[in-house]
C-alpha cells in the first residue's frame, strides 16, 4: 500500500508490508537556480527502492542544496527556481500537491530540531497535522521503536524533547520523520553534530530502516559513505561527477575529480 | 485529495490571505491619515500661515506664525536641555558604569521612558509653573526635555556599546587616556546611530501635545520671552480641531499637515542616515 | 607620574592610580558622566515624590476609596476614580482587541510569506505610524472616524448584535468605542514591529520540519513559529497596552467627555489622561487638583507595571537561544 492515495495506514497494515516497494526517486536534468546563481547542473541521478544511497562531495558543492528539491523544501527560499523533472514512481513530483508529496518524502535534517513539545507530542505531530484515525499511542510507540528510541524514552514520554542528549533528539526527529510512513526517507548530513558513538547508533539505524524505505543520505563524512552506502553519488560545484555502487566510486573511481576527493587531495 | 487536504489547503489559502489583508490595512493607515491632511490642509496652506498671528473665527487672513515659532524655541530649549543629559548619560551606562548601578540607571531611564507624557507635564507643573505662579515656555521645554533624556541616553548607549572593543583599545594603546579615546574614536564610530537617536528624539517631543497643556499654555500673541505662556504647533492644532468653526477647523488640518510632514521627514531622513551608515561600515 | 601607555579598559585601584586617573582626564570624565546618569534617577524619583506630596489632599480625603468612588463633582467636592480607570481600561481593551489580531496578523505576513524587500518596504511605512504624533490621530479621528462610527459602524453593530449591552444605546460617534479603535491604530506598528522580530528570531530549522512532515505553510506558522515567537508577541502586546493607557491627545478628542461609567461601548465616557488634560488647568483648591494629580498617580503606576511586564517578556525572548516549553 503506498501513501499515494494520501491516507496516513494505521498501523495493522504496517506489519504486512511486502520487502521491495515502489519509491524510487528519479531526477532528470535538473537544475537549481537561487536567483541568477545555478546551483545544480543538469542532475540525473536514479534512487533504487530500499537501498542507502549517499551524496558525498566538498561544502558548497549542491548536494544539500540537491537533497532539498527532492521533498521541495527548497522552496522555503524565496527567489529559487527549479527546472527538470524529479519523478517519485514516474510522478514528477514538482507539480504534485507538495504536502502530499512531504508525507510521502520526509526529512531529517543536519541539526536536530525538535519541537518545543514533549516527545510524544514531537512524534505526533505529523500524524495528528495529516488527519491521522487511529491510535496515536501506539503509531508514536512504533515510530520509536523503529528507531531504536523507544526503550531509552518510554517512561518520559511526556518530558519535553529538548531533555534529551544531542544524539537522542536526532533518533527523536528520526522516528518523528517515520510516524507518517515515508516512502523515502531524507537525511541531511544527521550525524555532522554527533559524537561518534551517536552517529555509530544512527548508521546502524539505517541499515535496519532501509529494508521498510529508500534512504537518501547527505554526507560530508566519506567514511560513513562507505560504511553505510550502497550506491553514491559524488557532487562538485553543482554537478553530478560520478554515481555508482559505493564499491566502485571507492575502489575503483572512474572521473579523476572523483579520485582526489577520495584520496584526500582536496577537502 | 482527501475531503480533509482540501479543507486544509483552503485554510491555508484564506489564512495566508488574511495576514497579507492585515499588512495591507496597517501600511494603508500610514498613507490615510497623511493623505487625509495633505488633501484637506494643503488648501488652507498659505504665506498668512506662516507669518501671521491667530486670528478670532470667521477673521480671514490669520496664521500660526507664532505658534511656529513658540513650538521651535520650546523644542529648541528642551534639546539643549534634554540632549546633553541624556548624551552624557548615555556615555556614562556605556563606558564607565559599574554592574548594578548602571542596571538601576537603566532600568530608571526605561521607566522614565514608560511614563505618559502627561504625567511628565503633571511634574513639569508642580516644579516649575507652580513656583514661578505662571505658564512658561521653560516649563514646556522642561517637560519636553525631561521625555527626551531617557530616549536619548538609552540610544546613545545602544550605539556606543556596538562599536568593537578592539577600536578602544586600538586607541588606548596608542596612549590615549580613556575620556580622549571615547571622544575621539568611540563616540565618531557611532556617531550615525547616536545622532539618528537624537533626531527621532526630538521629532517626537515636536509633536508632543499633552505636556504643554500645563506647562506653556497657549498665547494669542508673540510671547514676550521665556517666561510666558507660549503658543505651539501641536496645542494650536488641538484647540482648533476642536473648536466648532470651519475656519478654526481648516487651520488645524493645514497646521497638522505641516506637523505630520515635518515629522515624517525628520524620521525618513533619520533612517536614511542610519541605513546609509550600515551600508558604509559594511 | 603614571604614563599614560599603562593606562588600561580597567584602571588599577589606590590612590597612585586614582591621581594617575585624575591627571589624565579620566576620572574627571566618569565624574560628569556619573552626575548626568545620577540626574536620570534624581528626575525620576522627584517625579514620584511630587506625585505623591501633592495628591495628598485626595489621598487624606479619600484614601484607597478614591479606587472605587464613581462621583466626579468639584463643586461638591467628591472625586472618585472610577469612571476614569473604567474609561482608559475599557478603551485600552478594545483597542487591543483589535489591534492584537491585526497586527499579529500582518507581522506573520512581513516575517513569514513577503519576500524580505517588500517585508522591509511594509515595515519601514509601519513603524513611520508610531512616529505621528497624537494629536494629529486625533484630528484624523473627529473629522474621519467619529462620522464612520456615527453613520455606518456602530448602526450596524447595533443591528446586528444590539442585543448585547456593549452594542446597546444612543449613538454619538465619540464614546469609548472610537477612543478604542484610534488606540488600536495607534498601538498598531508596535505590536506588528516587535512581533514581526520575534517572529524573524524563530530558527528556520522549526519552520522546515513542520513543512517536511507535510503541514501547511499556515499550519507551520500557526503551530510551530508563532508558539516559539509567543513571548516576544506577548511583550509587543503588553508594550501596545502601556502606551494605550498613556495616549492623551487622540483619546480625548473622540471620548466624549462625560464622567460616568456606561455598558454601552457607544456611550461618551472619559478616561484619565483625557480629564487631565481637559480639567488641569482649571482646577482650583487642593482638593481638586490633588484629585487630578492623584489621577496622574494611579495612571503612572498602572503603565510602570505593565511595561515592566512587557520588558520582561520581550528580554526573555531575545536572551534565550531556543525555546522551551
Amino acid at each position: 500500500m503506498t501513501m499515494g492515495t494520501a491516507k496516513v495506514p494505521s498501523p495493522s497494515s504496517a506489519a504486512g508490508k511486502p520487502v521491495t516497494q515502489p519509491g524510487k526517486l528519479k531526477a532528470v536534468n535538473l537544475n537549481f537556480y537561487y536567483g541568477n546563481y545555478k546551483a545544480l547542473h543538469d542532475i540525473s541521478l536514479e534512487v533504487p527502492a530500499n537501498r542507502i544511497t549517499a551524496l558525498i562531495g566538498p561544502s558548497g558543492c549542491g548536494k544539500s542544496t540537491f537533497l532539498r528539491t527532492l521533498n521541495r523544501i527548497s522552496e522555503t527560499i524565496h527567489n529559487t527556481r527549479v527546472e527538470g523533472q524529479v519523478l517519485l514512481d514516474d510522478e514528477n513530483v514538482l507539480t504534485v500537491d507538495v504536502t502530499a508529496l512531504r508525507r510521502r518524502v520526509g526529512m531529517v535534517f543536519q541539526k536536530s530540531n525538535p519541537f518545543p513539545k514533549s516527545i510524544f507530542d514531537n512524534v505526533a505531530y505529523g500524524l495528528k497535522v495529516n488527519g491521522f484515525r487511529g491510535s496515536l499511542k501506539d503509531a508514536v510507540e512504533r515510530s520509536l521503536q523503529r528507531a531504536a528510541l523507544w526503550d531509552e524514552v518510554k517512561d518520559k514520554l511526556q518530558k519535553s524533547a529538548y531533555a534529551l542528549s544531542g544524539g537522542q533528539q536526532q533518533r527523536l526527529c528520526i522516528a518523528r520523520a517515520l510516524a507518517v510512513d515515508p516512502e523515502v526517507l531524507l537525511l541531511d548530513e544527521p550525524c555532522s553534530a554527533l559524537d561518534p558513538i551517536a552517529t555509530a547508533k544512527i548508521e546502524d539505524l539505517l541499515f535496519t530502516l532501509k529494508d521498510q524505505c529508500t534512504i537518501v543520505i547527505v554526507t560530508h563524512n566519506m567514511q560513513q559513505a562507505a560504511r553505510v552506502a550502497d550506491r553514491t553519488g559524488f557532487f562538485l560545484l553543482g554537478k553530478l561527477i560520478e554515481y555508482n555502487t559505493t564499491e566502485i566510486i571507492f575502489k575503483t573511481p572512474t572521473k579523476q575529480e572523483t579520485e582526489d576527493y577520495i584520496t584526500g587531495r582536496f577537502g | 485529495m482527501t475531503l480533509r487536504d482540501r479543507w486544509r489547503k483552503i485554510v491555508n489559502f484564506v489564512m495566508l490571505s488574511l495576514t497579507g489583508v492585515c499588512a495591507v490595512v496597517a501600511v494603508s493607515m500610514l498613507f490615510l491619515i497623511l493623505g487625509y491632511l495633505v488633501y484637506n490642509g494643503w488648501k488652507s496652506l498659505d504665506w498668512n500661515f506662516f507669518t501671521k498671528l491667530p486670528l478670532a473665527p470667521g477673521e480671514t487672513g490669520g496664521g500660526m506664525a507664532n505658534a511656529i515659532v513658540g513650538s521651535v524655541d520650546i523644542v529648541a530649549l528642551a534639546t539643549l536641555f534634554g540632549l546633553p543629559v541624556g548624551f552624557m548619560a548615555g556615555v556614562y551606562l556605556a563606558e564607565f558604569g559599574g554592574k548594578t548601578f548602571s542596571g538601576l540607571v537603566r532600568y530608571t531611564a526605561d521607566l522614565l521612558n514608560g511614563v505618559p507624557s502627561i504625567v511628565i507635564g503633571i511634574f513639569a507643573w508642580t516644579v516649575v509653573v507652580r513656583p514661578m505662579h505662571g505658564f512658561s515656555a521653560l516649563a514646556g521645554a522642561f517637560a519636553l526635555g525631561l521625555i527626551l533624556i531617557p530616549i536619548t541616553a538609552r540610544s546613545t548607549e545602544q550605539f556606543m556599546v556596538s562599536v568593537p572593543q578592539t577600536l578602544r583599545e586600538g586607541a588606548l594603546a596608542l596612549g590615549a587616556s580613556k575620556w580622549k579615546s571615547i571622544a575621539t574614536v568611540v563616540v565618531p564610530a557611532a556617531y550615525r546611530g547616536i545622532a539618528t537617536g537624537m533626531i527621532l528624539g526630538v521629532a517626537r517631543i515636536a509633536g508632543e501635545t499633552a505636556p504643554l497643556l500645563f506647562t506653556s499654555l497657549n498665547n494669542q500673541f508673540w510671547s514676550n520671552g521665556l517666561t510666558q505662556e507660549t503658543a505651539s504647533l501641536p496645542y494650536m492644532i488641538f484647540i482648533r480641531a476642536i473648536s466648532p468653526y470651519d475656519d478654526w477647523r481648516r487651520s488645524a488640518w493645514a497646521a497638522g499637515m505641516v506637523l505630520l510632514v515635518g515629522v515624517l521627514l525628520a524620521n525618513i531622513a533619520a533612517r536614511l542616515i542610519l541605513s546609509r551608515g550600515i551600508e558604509v561600515q559594511k | 607620574m603614571a604614563s599614560p601607555a599603562t593606562t588600561s579598559a580597567r584602571s588599577p585601584s589606590g590612590a597612585r592610580a586614582f591621581f594617575a586617573r585624575l591627571a589624565s582626564g579620566d576620572e574627571i570624565a566618569r565624574l560628569i558622566t556619573l552626575a548626568f546618569a545620577c540626574g536620570i534617577l534624581l528626575l525620576t524619583v522627584a517625579l514620584v515624590w511630587q506625585l505623591w506630596v501633592h495628591s495628598a489632599a485626595a489621598r487624606h480625603k479619600f484614601g484607597l476609596g478614591f479606587l472605587t468612588g464613581t462621583d466626579w463633582d468639584p463643586v461638591s467636592g467628591q472625586f472618585g476614580a472610577l469612571p476614569f480607570i473604567y474609561g482608559t481600561v475599557i478603551t485600552s481593551a478594545v483597542g487591543l482587541l483589535i489591534a492584537v489580531p491585526l497586527g499579529v496578523g500582518a507581522a506573520i505576513f512581513l516575517a513569514e510569506l513577503a519576500q524580505p524587500r517588500l517585508s522591509s518596504a511594509f515595515t519601514f511605512f509601519i513603524e513611520l505610524l508610531a512616529a505621528v504624533p497624537s494629536v494629529i490621530y486625533g484630528v484624523f479621528a473627529i473629522f474621519t472616524l467619529v462620522p464612520l462610527m456615527r453613520d455606518y459602524v456602530e448602526p450596524f453593530l447595533k443591528r446586528t448584535l444590539g442585543f448585547l449591552p456593549i452594542f446597546s444605546g444612543y449613538i454619538l460617534g465619540v464614546g469609548y468605542l472610537t477612543a478604542g479603535v484610534i488606540l488600536s491604530v495607534m498601538t498598531l506598528p508596535f505590536i506588528i514591529s516587535i512581533s514581526r522580530e520575534a517572529l524573524l528570531e524563530v530558527p528556520v530549522e522549526q519552520r522546515e520540519a513542520a513543512l517536511a512532515l507535510g503541514a501547511t505553510r499556515w499550519e507551520s506558522t500557526w503551530h510551530v513559529v508563532v508558539p516559539w515567537a509567543r513571548l516576544g508577541i506577548f511583550g509587543s502586546i503588553f508594550l501596545a497596552l502601556a502606551r494605550a493607557l498613556g495616549e492623551t491627545m487622540a483619546v480625548t478628542m473622540v471620548i466624549g467627555n462625560d464622567p460616568t461609567i456606561h455598558a454601552s461601548l457607544f456611550a461618551p465616557g472619559y478616561a484619565i489622561a483625557a480629564i487631565l488634560a481637559n480639567e488641569f488647568t482649571e482646577a482650583t483648591g487642593d482638593l481638586y487638583q490633588g484629585s487630578l494629580i492623584a489621577l496622574g498617580l494611579v495612571l503612572f503606576l498602572l503603565t510602570i507595571v505593565i511595561n515592566a511586564l512587557a520588558r520582561l517578556l520581550i528580554v526573555a525572548t531575545t536572551r534565550r537561544g531556543s525555546a522551551h516549553p
